[in-house]
């Protein structure tokens, strides 16, 4: 017992370095894997605070550009109501009291983000407080942001699509052939689309959207365009590079949506297992 | 004694406020950003409780990956250099280290760099290597070490010299 104890006090330093590098690994290896990341996020009220009340005074130089996507946003919006007024559109009948009913949409500003790290994350200034839950979608008016992954009482944590843990349904715009989106770390302006099927007609310039299979995004929001694409080892599936409609360097406002029937299409796919 | 105190609080906000705020956003062609913060560590008084000081660079580096959401890494790169310190004093510093009077204003120019290189070079190793955890992108982790390491030096050397104070 004597020896034990002197071993402990003689190389006291050592085992509180060891202690402390092995519980930082453990914080790492959470932070790797999917969904675990207990304690160390940006969402708590130190980092939100912070980070929010420095966005505050650095949110006026983006402001010019803000507007300009507000704009063209508005633009697209009004062209669609006056089309649906007076256009081609006119005869067909839509039952407004049916239309989106399943998505409630939140609007959020970005405090803090990231893109030059292999797993990265946003911070945004709505919580718990305004009804934000884990895994809601989150977008923009060009295209999908991430989802939400982690959320305090003021503010919650987004993991970005710029994350090589993300997993998303997409699909060609023109056919229904769904594939995985994910990111190799690379550039922030490219994501990668996996497995989808080679008889799929993919062109170089085709729009890929989010499919309607995951119960955190409608479908039909737009991701990006095609770059370019190859068959993977197997020669059965496609890898496309996808380039992204956001530029996620610059990320002001988003938007959080909600489906207010993921409960039940949940329910109804966890009967069968 | 107060004074080093004092000045080593403020410093610990002040570094971590700017590496979050300022530095975190610099991404230099892409990726490569400056991890300045460490320079509490390499700054740290030499005659220190050494528990503390281990405890002091863990509180750093978890500090700075709750702001960046990255895990521990931050932490444990800084945990290691903390630790592994006082060999490199010893290695860059020679004999004089053993003194323990040494002022880094004080110091040569070319063990300086030796110092601050050494450190700067183990910590963004350990860092890029746990961030990125990828032995096939062995290549990645490299490059981002090596560039970060130089663009870290340049401003650690250009934090001290700008804020050291003359006093002969």
């Amino acid at each position: 017992m004597q020896q034990i104890i002197n071993f402990i006090i003689r190389n006291k330093t050592f085992l509180l370095f060891l202690l402390l590098f092995s519980v930082s690994l453990v914080f790492t290896f959470q932070s790797h894997s999917y969904h675990k990341s207990k304690f160390i996020n940006s969402a708590n009220f130190l980092t939100g605070g912070v980070y929010e009340s420095f966005n505050n005074i650095s949110g006026y130089f983006g402001l010019k550009k803000e507007n300009k996507i507000l704009l063209e946003e508005n633009n697209r919006l009004k062209s669609l109501l006056i089309n649906a007024k007076t256009g081609e559109f006119k005869n067909v009948y839509i039952d407004s009291s049916i239309l989106n009913k399943n998505y409630k949409y939140t609007a959020a500003q970005v405090s803090k983000n990231s893109y030059s790290l292999t797993n990265n994350y946003l911070t945004i200034n709505k919580g718990e407080k305004d009804s934000i839950k884990e895994e809601l979608g989150v977008i923009t008016s060009k295209g999908i942001i991430g989802i939400i992954d982690k959320t305090s009482k003021n503010y919650s944590r987004v993991r970005s699509i710029l994350n090589s843990n993300i997993g998303i349904n997409a699909q060609l715009k023109k056919t229904d052939h769904f594939g995985i989106l994910s990111w190799n770390g690379k550039s922030p302006y490219i994501v990668q689309l996996t497995d989808l099927p080679k008889q799929a007609p993919v062109v170089v310039g085709d729009t890929i959207t989010t499919g309607g299979l995951s119960t955190i995004f409608p479908k039909g929001i737009p991701i990006g365009t095609v770059a370019s694409f190859k068959t993977d080892e197997t020669e059965n599936y496609f890898v496309i590079d996808v380039a992204l409609f956001n530029d996620m360097t610059n990320v002001g406002h988003v938007y959080i949506i909600e489906n207010l029937d993921a409960t039940q299409i949940s329910n109804l796919n966890n009967l069968d297992e | 004694m107060n004074n080093t105190i004092s000045t080593n609080i403020v410093r610990f906000i002040l570094l971590v406020l700017v590496q979050v705020l300022v530095l975190n956003h610099i991404n230099f062609l892409g990726y490569i950003n400056p991890y300045l913060y460490i320079l509490f560590i390499i700054l740290f008084p030499i005659k220190n409780n050494r528990m503390l000081f281990i405890f002091l660079a863990f509180l750093l580096g978890l500090t700075i990956d709750l702001f960046t959401d990255s895990g521990g890494v931050h932490a444990a790169a800084s945990v290691t250099i903390a630790y592994i310190r006082p060999i490199v004093l010893k290695f860059s510093f020679g004999a004089v280290y053993e003194h323990q009077t040494i002022k880094f204003s004080n110091t040569d120019i070319g063990q300086r760099l030796t110092y601050f290189l050494i450190l700067i070079l183990i910590h963004h190793l350990i860092l890029f290597s746990l961030e990125i955890f990828n032995s096939s992108k062995i290549i990645l982790i490299l490059k981002k070490t090596l560039f970060s390491s130089i663009f870290t030096l340049i401003l650690c050397l250009l934090t001290t010299i700008l804020f050291s104070r003359k006093t002969k």
